[in-house]
């Protein structure tokens, strides 16, 4: 089989696993126990922390382990909205966020903040003028991810925070979920103030993710219990899941475009592009790794299956979407034409595939145009 | 941007007269262990000054970290070396200007032209080499008196040497130029700060502690060890020597009112340190008291318990505010260590009522029914030495 879905997510790389079963037996003892194997785990635990935040290049910083993408995204959202409530209750954030970060703007919308969605060209890129222009006074937080999910468009986030800091007091949340270990990350210069990293779409485990923080930047708690994570987030902390993180990341972290995504993503977009009533979203501006493909009258259900009988596993634009046969946000907010909006399929790159993969893909892709009717242009 | 060297400034060193070399060497010597995992750096020590060489760029950035921490050093900084051409240096001095934050900076050029075969006269070369510079940042501002950054450009015969950075050093004493001490530490806030405060002065110390297993545990041992090893960081070796107490404990407890144990307990604890720095050779015992914080270093205390030794105790904080001890402890990162909740022997057995004014006499008199001598030289003789900063292996560097 050839895997093609690792925006989805990853097979776990095996050293990875190795160090979580190895901390699982000999560390597995409760962190925050003052007990020797207690201190022991707690010793293990920080290393994970000071290592995580030294190669996101902010010894200092501040950092929380959660259980995934989603709860980080959620306790930056709602944890900083209700932190700087004093300040002002606007929120600013774009309408192609995950929805972990979209359904969470929602429900502080129902608590009485104010939020602006920021709108998309077609290739699924944001304008800095309108979030410029949405700043104001009483700006909290700005929420803007740094590679979409479905479509791989890379957002300007360094040039959003110099003009959040310039125009605003407001913190600067980036959803960095599927940007890690492909383009460069980092809290130092002139980055986010806070990024959301998780395990699983960097070869790690899934159930684990972190929130990554500035120094002494620091949310309300979302869920209530012993405190842990100085209080920012309750629950006894997994260490063998925060030590394989810590693993997944500095392999992640220096493997940064060794592979040859961006190659691979050209060369299949020059040959899709030769073939009627095929399109290609966000072909510039995209991560190497992500390409969205859209069909003229075709459900992607019907491509997706049709590569799964050939051996390539791919997926309708995004795997949290894809079940609920409604178009995508994602999809409606970079408009595309109505006849091609219902066959979005997503190829997404991962450190297993090998050139040969893209070549077999093409022959796929050849026969499933062909079968459809669809000869060269 | 590369560094060829750093000039390191000495502090209070260069107040010294004609002992100075000895205090310079000192200084040579500790800056050496501090950096002595650093396989190409070359230390060259002169009379007003010392320059740090490193072939190895990665290794010069980890000196630069680490001289910080080491007494004796006032200030240094990374030095360029370029030909002794005036475009050689117009190009270097970009380099070492644009390698920091210049914005809304104020700034000057010093050229000492010590090779008078320069073309260029000194006022001509500052100039020159100043108005250079102002081209390429736009937003430096020239202020002859006390500006942010001093570009100083040295010409000598064997090229063009700049200068612009300043980092602070820690100031104080070479850690040993003043003599060796023992220090009792006892794992609270105030003792570490008390050690820290002795090496800023050149003292290099023996650290003492006592510990009364089962009650207290192993990590309270690992507290202090962590502790002492933390005092290590700052330019000395420090030996800890830990002292088997709970059968003294439990004599006190059992031959002593308990109004009085405290200050007894003290009062042995203060004799055992007194035996071990005559073992050590250490001339003074140095404690972390403060007047009046508790019933122990109240004045009165403080005679009563001085009273079994004529050695010199220095007691740095004695007129130190807890918050201002705090406050050195946390920049000095020991804090963090120092409020580990873990027991150590003077809270287990402390008195409910202890005496805030104890008579010497009554104490004396108390513990004269107890022959504590053989349970001292028994304590001393079974003590654990733990050399720091361990050399320990890393069990999870695999892990990660």
């Amino acid at each position: 089989m050839i895997y093609f879905d690792n925006s989805a997510t990853t097979a776990p790389d095996e050293s990875v696993l190795t160090s979580f079963i190895e901390v699982n037996k000999r560390f597995f003892a409760n962190p925050a126990s003052i007990h020797l194997a207690g201190k022991e785990a707690e010793t293990l635990l920080e290393r994970s922390r000071e290592q995580i935040l030294s190669i996101l290049g902010a010894p200092n910083g501040e950092l929380l382990f959660t259980s995934g993408g989603t709860e980080a995204n959620n306790l930056a959202v709602i944890g900083f909205a209700r932190a700087l409530h004093a300040r002002g209750n606007h929120l600013i954030t774009t309408k192609i966020e995950h929805p972990s970060v979209l359904h969470s703007m929602r429900h502080l919308e129902t608590q009485g903040f104010e939020v602006d969605y920021l709108s998309v060209d077609e290739q699924g890129t944001i304008s800095v003028e309108e979030l410029k222009s949405k700043l104001r006074k009483d700006t909290i937080l700005v929420s803007i991810m740094h590679v979409n999910n479905e479509i791989g468009t890379i957002q300007p986030i360094a040039e959003c925070a110099r003009i959040i800091k310039e125009n605003s007091r407001a913190l600067f949340h980036s959803d960095t979920v599927q940007s890690f270990g492909k383009l460069p990350v980092s809290l130092s210069g002139d980055g986010p103030d806070a990024i959301t990293i998780s395990a699983h779409k960097i070869n790690g485990l899934k159930g684990s993710g972190i929130l990554a923080l500035r120094k002494g930047m620091t949310p309300e708690p979302i869920s209530y219990g012993g405190g842990q994570e100085k209080g920012m987030r309750s629950g006894t902390v997994s260490v063998a899941d925060a030590v394989a993180l810590a693993k997944a990341i500095r392999i992640s972290a220096t493997d940064v475009e060794q592979k040859d995504f961006r190659q691979w993503r050209n060369r299949l977009i020059k040959f899709i592009e030769q073939f009627e009533n095929v399109r290609v979203l966000a072909p510039d501006k995209a991560a190497p790794h992500i390409l969205a493909v859209a069909f003229y009258k075709v459900k992607g259900e019907v491509a997706v299956n049709f590569f799964q009988e050939n051996g390539i596993t791919i997926s309708t634009s995004s795997a949290c979407s894809s079940k609920n046969g409604t178009m995508g946000h994602v999809i409606e907010a970079i408009g595309v034409n109505g006849k091609f909006n219902n066959g979005v399929i997503r190829i997404s790159f991962g450190k297993n595939n090998i050139e040969q993969h893209v070549v077999e893909f093409e022959q796929v892709f050849a026969r499933f145009m062909e079968l459809l009717g669809r000869g060269n242009k | 941007m590369e560094w060829n060297e750093l000039l390191i400034r000495y502090g209070e060193i260069s107040l010294k007269g004609r002992n100075r070399n000895v205090f310079v060497k000192k200084l040579r010597n500790n800056v050496k262990d501090a950096l002595s995992d650093l396989k190409t750096v070359i230390i060259k020590s002169e009379r007003d000054r010392m320059f740090l060489f490193a072939e190895d760029k990665n290794e010069m950035e980890e000196a630069i970290a680490r001289l910080p921490h080491v007494f004796g050093i006032q200030s240094f900084s990374p030095v360029a070396k370029c030909e002794a051409t005036l475009e050689a240096i117009k190009e270097k001095a970009l380099e070492v200007i644009g390698a920091d934050e210049t914005a809304g900076k104020t700034f000057k050029v010093e050229v000492r032209r010590t090779d008078k075969r320069f073309p260029l006269v000194t006022n001509e070369l500052q100039l020159e080499i100043g108005s250079h510079v102002l081209r390429s940042f736009p937003d430096l501002i020239v202020q002859m008196k006390k500006p942010d950054i001093v570009l100083h450009i040295d010409i000598r015969i064997e090229g063009a040497f700049l200068t612009a950075k300043v980092y602070e050093g820690a100031g104080g004493m070479p850690v040993g130029s003043n003599g060796h001490s023992i220090l009792m530490l006892s794992g609270g806030i105030d003792s570490p700060v008390a050690g820290y405060l002795m090496m800023k002065r050149g003292v290099s110390i023996d650290a003492i502690h006592f510990a009364s297993p089962p009650f207290t545990s192993d990590l309270a041992k690992q507290k202090v060890m962590d502790l002492a090893e933390k005092l290590s960081s700052f330019g000395a070796a420090v030996r800890l020597h830990i002292i088997p107490f709970t059968e003294i404990q439990q004599a006190i407890v059992s031959q002593v009112p308990d109004n009085v144990s405290m200050t007894t307990t003290r009062r042995l604890m203060l004799q055992i340190a007194d035996k071990v720095r005559e073992e050590e050779g250490a001339l003074a015992i140095v404690t972390g008291e403060s007047l009046g914080q508790v019933a122990s270093q109240t004045l009165e205390s403080l005679t009563a318990i001085n009273a079994v030794t004529s050695s010199p105790i220095l007691r740095p904080l004695i007129a130190t505010d807890k918050l201002d001890i705090i406050d050195i402890a946390q920049t000095i990162g020991t804090y963090e260590i120092s409020i580990r909740p873990y027991e150590d022997c003077c809270t287990i057995f402390s008195p409910s009522n202890p005496k805030t004014k104890p008579k010497l006499e009554k104490v004396a008199y108390y513990e004269s029914f107890t022959d504590f001598e053989p349970m001292i030289e028994e304590a001393i003789v079974n003590r654990l030495i733990v050399e720091l900063p361990l050399q320990q292996k890393d069990d999870f560097a695999d892990l990660l």
